[in-house]
């Protein structure tokens, strides 16, 4: 390497140098995988949420999981975010990052967002005020004091208003939204943040057709720059996207692979696809 | 960067439909007018004209309205993390109170040996108890500037302290409010104890003069007085600054969805305490100044129901407006000092019945009225959606309690 | 054998007819009626000029007394403790009490007291009744002095513990154990050959020891009887071993022989490990009685709180209701004060509870899911009930009178004793707890509130009247607060901020014990109680609350959901 070619690595204005990255969000993804879930285990009461699951992701993938209810699908996401306790197992960020250390605020500030099956956006904040709030920025006290949108930050918030198509209701109160705007919203949040990993809990639940068809373009969209983790329960929108698709079961992961290869697992007809798959059959008859 | 904030200006313009900027900057105004205005004329109104003159202010009357702008000042404390956090304190008075130990015992050092018992070092309940010497943490309290320290930091540490603990093991609700009135209520046994070192029972009173001026005199009162409003204004317009920031967003956030707020990467906790803090110091101040213009401080003010009381008054003027905290302290002290004076008994009936109507039929108290009609009368030319926000804000509350 | 399992305890057969006619309620009333009414005075012969028959010495000494001079009094009542017996008690006491005159003219005693109209009347010196048609105005006072009322009370105790019925007996001898003297060793010794009582027995003989130790010469008679003293723990026994080791102002022992030294200094130090231990008992059985006062206000708190989730402020206004629903009872039937409290409790819960159906129907309803808003109009709602008590009955705190089958105690031995009032509130506390219980656990209401509480719209759709659950539990709730009233004004003064003080206590027990859990509302109020009076001697009263509330604020830190958190996915 010349001495020009590392001056220009230096100066390479797509990237910030290392000594200003903080460290703790640096994640490293050197073997291609951003989420390791091993061995992880939760109960309530007696009741085990999540059973040994073992679960990978590499960098960049769509990944879908399924499963019926009780399953162990949001308990899953709720570990991986930091609001659930887990009794054993680990679940690494990357190479590095101990997720299981850390707290709900800092594992967002990693870049893990996650949306909610219900959507939760501040009602009493405008759109605007909420897209601004979730954008990636230090979240610390002092600086949210004298914090003032720089054009770069704007520009941003236009881009995502564009895209989650809220841009005439950009000064209207969050709650006097519709069900499906204020899941757009919740979308455009996460998105503002500029996350490197999404956990998107049932994102088509009350959207029209459209929306739905327009949820999956946008979600396959976001995959390759960003890992995407979709929990849903409408299988032909999960058929719409999914590459790799996770079956859960009763805490543990039944089974693992592309969709038709999921749709013919036995153990997989036999305790969850069964029903629907005799109904596409009934179709296709 | 402010430049640049001016450039996208339907962020900042009036016409936004968002409550936080346009609206509120223009109350702020007009409240620091309507007190400058006040202020002053009540002040000249007292020391030039003549007793004879109809427009004259009594002294009397004067410290009266020093009272209320401190407890206008108590209440916006309590507004602060009520309105804006949804955090329902119910021990503000112990922080007002601490504060006001805090003037009291500096004031009574200044009395020297002009006491009952002539002692020149101990207070007079002291000499009566037969101790020996000052206690240690009644050392330094006859300069102001310490004292004042120690007024203020003692309550902001105890609301650190205290903040820390509640808002880190996530205590919300109903909880932290039973929490923080049994705070103020273990404060009041503590201090009601002669062994305290406080006066016990009697407090302290029996001031003669701070800073060397008189306390009878009526200059120090108006002076007082003017102070007090000159506080409330500062309060008023930094709280108007911060709750406008982006950390003020997070604020109101955290009261509609903690978790949420959570998972976007704020770290609520710290929010809250700093919050929490910022408001406890707010109370201070108004104890400390509360002090010298009524004359005593004992452990009644400790008492639960005084900061129930404070409650009232901000859900009354309407929380989660900065204006609403202070129309509603001054409103109801008002009632309270015509009500006790025709029929004291029915005070409380009054003050009672006040809590159960305002909670029923007008929760979000005058100002929620006076902005509904500001919105209404603006409703024609105004940005569309605006329906139906306060009642959505006051479900979001009542979910996340 | 319930009365032989008591006795083996140290409860006497007296003691075990009370505990037991109090247990079912009965009231000592007709237990000492019974009592007395086989208690008969022996006839010896008749004279006409007392209702009781004496005789014709004892009548003259009756007239002698009445004109003599202090000095020939003493005497003659020494010449009367030699003549006569039991019967003589009641001239004695009411010469003590300053209530025996005498007729100027006849020199027939009479004793003279104001009657239950606070008149003053005149009744037979003997029988107690009624003398009809005679005034006091002809009559004058025996007068004493304070050396002769030494030697009444002397004499009374002669008399109490040669004829008295056992309570009288044992008591008698208790007081003369302060002071024994050759006189009092004469008559213990007499009193002890009748004596057929074990336990009275072994109290003169603990006074013949103490004589013994004080009076013998012989060193092995004085160990010895130090040792009959080492098991006992009245207060003079203690103290005179006290002063068998103590020393002088030059520093010498009083007592010269080091071996009753020794024998001293080991019974002392058995007999202060035997009170330390009972000291131990009665603070738990404070701190029991204490707790069965938090758990008495908390319980109707544990369930408007904890299982419909209500902030209730004026819960402690509804104790205070209760209370001054019996302090009503008791002015509605003045004649029948032993029965008020039984007629109190069911007024109370009534009373109580109707206005905690008042109270959910015109407020709370309305600010269902509010809990902030509940909790500042149910605030508001006590400051009103507060000042129409105070209205209607004044701010000053009125007595509530306690049944004569509430007040005395047991006393298990000289320093241990259970208060009757303290225990039936313990036992009430509990009683009202399991019922409590039960309505929660086996009745259709409690199936319903249990509904409500968990899913509230589940419970709607299942057809279960969701308004009227909430009314019923919060009138229960309510209600459990009114009794909770009753009990509580046999213990303190009833008074318009009653419930006040006790709201916070409730509440930090329901907190502690964690919310929605009625066992850990048990076990929070009597660790809360038992807890507080550990403290209290070593760190006074008031720091004893403080320390217990600032341990609450900081467990909450710790176990945010209390001692006995609802679990599972359901309490997210």
């Amino acid at each position: 390497m010349t001495v020009l070619d590392a001056t220009r690595e230096m100066f390479r204005r797509d990237q910030v140098w290392p000594f200003l990255v903080d460290e703790s969000s640096a994640v490293d993804v050197s073997h291609n995988m951003i989420l390791y879930v091993e061995g992880l285990s939760v109960s309530f009461d007696g009741f085990k949420a999540l059973n040994d699951l073992n679960l990978y992701v590499k960098d960049g993938e769509l990944r879908c999981l399924i499963g019926a209810n009780g399953a162990g699908k949001t308990t899953l996401m709720d570990v991986i975010t930091g609001k659930t306790q887990c009794d054993q197992g680990s679940v690494y960020f990357g190479q590095t990052i101990n997720l299981l250390q850390r707290s709900e605020p800092e594992i967002a500030q990693l870049g893990i967002g996650r949306k909610f099956q219900k959507p939760t956006v501040f009602e009493a904040h405008t759109v605007f005020d909420n897209l601004e709030l979730s954008l990636k920025a230090d979240k610390g006290i002092w600086y949210t004091l004298r914090a003032s949108l720089s054009s770069e930050d704007i520009d941003r918030i236009d881009d995502v208003l564009e895209l989650i198509g809220l841009k005439e209701q950009r000064f209207m109160q969050a709650g006097a939204l519709s069900h499906g705007q204020k899941q757009w919203l919740e979308i455009g949040m996460l998105l503002a943040s500029d996350p490197r990993l999404l956990l998107i809990d049932e994102p088509v639940a009350g959207m029209t057709a459209q929306e739905t068809e327009r949820t999956a373009e946008l979600l396959t969209s976001l995959a390759g720059d960003r890992t995407v983790i979709v929990v849903e329960h409408d299988m032909e929108f999960v058929r719409s996207i999914a590459r790799t698709v996770t079956v859960l079961h009763q805490g543990t992961v039944l089974a693992e692979g592309t969709m038709d290869e999921v749709q013919n697992n036995r153990d997989v007809i036999e305790v969850y696809l069964g029903e629907e798959a005799g109904e596409e059959a009934g179709e296709t008859a | 960067m402010i430049s640049l904030k001016g450039l996208f200006g339907e962020k900042s313009a009036p016409t936004a439909g968002s409550l936080t900027s346009g609206f509120t900057s223009r109350t702020t105004a007009i409240v620091v007018v309507v007190l400058f205005a006040t202020t002053i004329l009540a002040s000249a109104a007292n020391l030039w004209l003549s007793p004879d003159s109809p427009l004259y202010v009594s002294t009397y009357t004067i410290t009266l309205l020093g009272k209320y702008l401190c407890y206008a000042l108590l209440a916006l404390a309590v507004d602060i993390v009520w309105g804006y956090c949804g955090v329902l304190s119910l021990g503000h008075a112990a922080f007002f109170a601490l504060g006001g130990y805090g003037m009291g015992m500096y004031l009574m050092r200044q009395i020297g040996d002009r006491g009952v018992y002539g002692n020149p070092e101990l207070p007079d309940f002291m000499v009566f108890l037969n101790w020996e010497s000052l206690p240690w943490y009644w050392l330094g309290m006859d300069q102001f500037w310490f004292a004042m320290l120690i007024a203020l930091a003692v309550p902001g540490l105890l609301a650190f302290v205290f903040g820390w603990l509640a808002f880190r093991s996530r205590v919300t609700g109903v909880y932290l409010s039973i929490m923080t009135q049994a705070l103020t209520y273990a404060l009041m046994l503590a201090f009601f104890r002669n062994e305290m070192g406080f006066g016990g029972n009697n407090g302290l009173t029996d001031f003669k003069d701070i800073l060397g001026f008189s306390l009878q005199s009526d200059n120090v009162r108006v002076a007082l007085f003017a102070i007090t409003a000159l506080m409330l204004m500062l309060a008023y317009v930094l709280s108007h600054f911060i709750m406008c920031s982006r950390f003020g967003r997070v604020i109101v956030s955290i009261r509609d969805g903690e978790a949420r707020a959570r998972f976007m990467g704020y770290r609520t906790e710290r929010f809250k305490v700093w919050l929490f803090v910022y408001s406890a110091l707010l109370a201070a101040v108004a104890g400390a100044l509360y002090v010298p213009q009524v004359g005593i401080i004992n452990p009644g003010e400790f008492s639960p129901i005084n900061s129930i009381e404070v409650v009232v008054w901000v859900a009354l003027g309407g929380r989660g407006t900065l204006y609403g905290a202070i129309i509603g302290a001054i409103l109801v002290n008002y009632a309270k000092t015509r009500f006790t004076a025709i029929m004291p008994d029915g005070w409380l009936f009054a003050l009672g019945a006040l809590f159960v109507l305002v909670t029923v039929f007008l929760p979000k108290g005058i100002a929620g009225f006076i902005e509904q009609r500001v919105e209404a009368m603006r409703g024609d030319s105004g940005s569309g959606g605006d329906g139906g926000s306060s009642h959505k804000q006051q479900n979001a509350e009542g979910a996340s309690a | 054998m319930f009365a032989n399992v008591l006795s083996s305890w140290g409860i006497s057969v007296k003691q075990t007819r009370q505990l037991i006619g109090w247990v079912f309620s009965l009231s000592l009333l007709l237990g000492s009626s019974w009592l007395y009414a086989q208690q008969s005075i022996d006839k010896i012969e008749s004279t006409d000029n007392y209702a009781v028959a004496i005789s014709a010495d004892v009548d003259q000494l009756f007239k002698d007394l009445a004109a003599a001079n202090l000095r020939e009094k003493s005497n003659i009542i020494t010449s009367l403790d030699q003549q006569s017996g039991r019967e003589m008690l009641p001239v004695y006491q009411a010469m003590l009490n300053g209530e025996l005159y005498y007729d100027k003219e006849s020199l027939q005693l009479y004793q003279v007291k104001d009657n239950d109209q606070g008149k003053e009347s005149v009744y037979s010196v003997f029988s107690g009744e009624l003398v009809e048609g005679q005034t006091a105005k002809g009559l004058k006072k025996v007068r004493v002095n304070n050396k002769l009322r030494k030697q009444l009370r002397g004499s009374i105790a002669r008399i109490q513990l040669l004829f008295g019925e056992r309570a009288e007996r044992q008591a008698a001898a208790q007081t003369m154990l302060d002071n024994i003297s050759p006189e009092t060793l004469a008559l213990f010794q007499d009193a002890a050959e009748n004596e057929s009582d074990q336990e009275i027995r072994d109290l003169l003989a603990v006074g013949m020891a103490m004589n013994t130790v004080a009076t013998a010469s012989a060193t092995e008679e004085r160990v010895a009887a130090i040792g009959v003293l080492s098991t006992r723990l009245e207060t003079p026994v203690r103290n005179q071993l006290m002063n068998l080791v103590d020393k002088d102002s030059s520093g010498e022992f009083v007592e010269q022989d080091a071996a009753v030294r020794a024998a001293a200094e080991s019974a002392l130090k058995e007999i202060d490990g035997k009170i330390r231990f009972y000291g131990f008992m009665e603070k738990l059985f404070f701190g029991l009685s204490l707790g069965s006062v938090f758990l008495l206000a908390a319980i109707g708190l544990a369930i408007t709180f904890g299982v419909m989730g209500v902030i209730n402020m004026a819960h402690g206004e509804m104790i205070m209701l209760g209370a001054y629903t019996t302090y009503v009872v008791q002015l509605l039937m003045p004649n029948h004060l032993e029965w008020t409290i039984l007629v109190a409790i069911p007024a109370a819960f009534l009373v109580s509870g109707s206005v905690g159906v008042i109270i959910e129907r015109t407020v709370i309803r309305f600010l269902h899911g509010r809990p902030l808003e509940t909790l500042l109009a149910t605030f508001g709602i006590s400051l009103i009930l507060q000042q129409l008590v105070r209205t209607i009955f004044s701010p000053l705190n009125r007595q509530v009178s306690t049944p004569d089958w509430l007040s005395g105690s047991i006393e298990l031995n000289p320093v241990f004793s259970l208060t009757y009032n303290r225990l039936s509130i313990l036992i009430f506390s509990l009683v009202v707890f399991a019922i409590l219980m039960l309505v929660m656990k086996k009745t259709s209401l409690g199936l319903n509130v249990r509904a409500v509480s968990q899913n509230r719209n589940m419970a709607k759709a299942m057809g279960i009247k969701t308004e009227r659950v909430d009314s019923m539990t919060f009138g229960l709730g309510s209600g459990i607060a009114g009794v909770a009233g009753v009990a509580l004004s046999q213990l303190t003064n009833v008074g318009p901020n009653l419930g006040q003080s006790y709201i916070i206590d409730s509440f930090m027990v329901v907190v502690f014990g964690g919310v929605g859990n009625l066992l850990g509302t048990l076990v929070g109020s009597f660790s809360l109680g038992v807890a507080n009076k550990f403290l209290e001697p070593v760190t006074g009263a008031v720091l004893a609350n403080i320390i217990i509330l600032v341990f609450i604020i900081l467990f909450i830190q710790k176990r945010p959901k209390g001692l006995f958190p609802q679990k599972g996915r359901a309490a997210e």
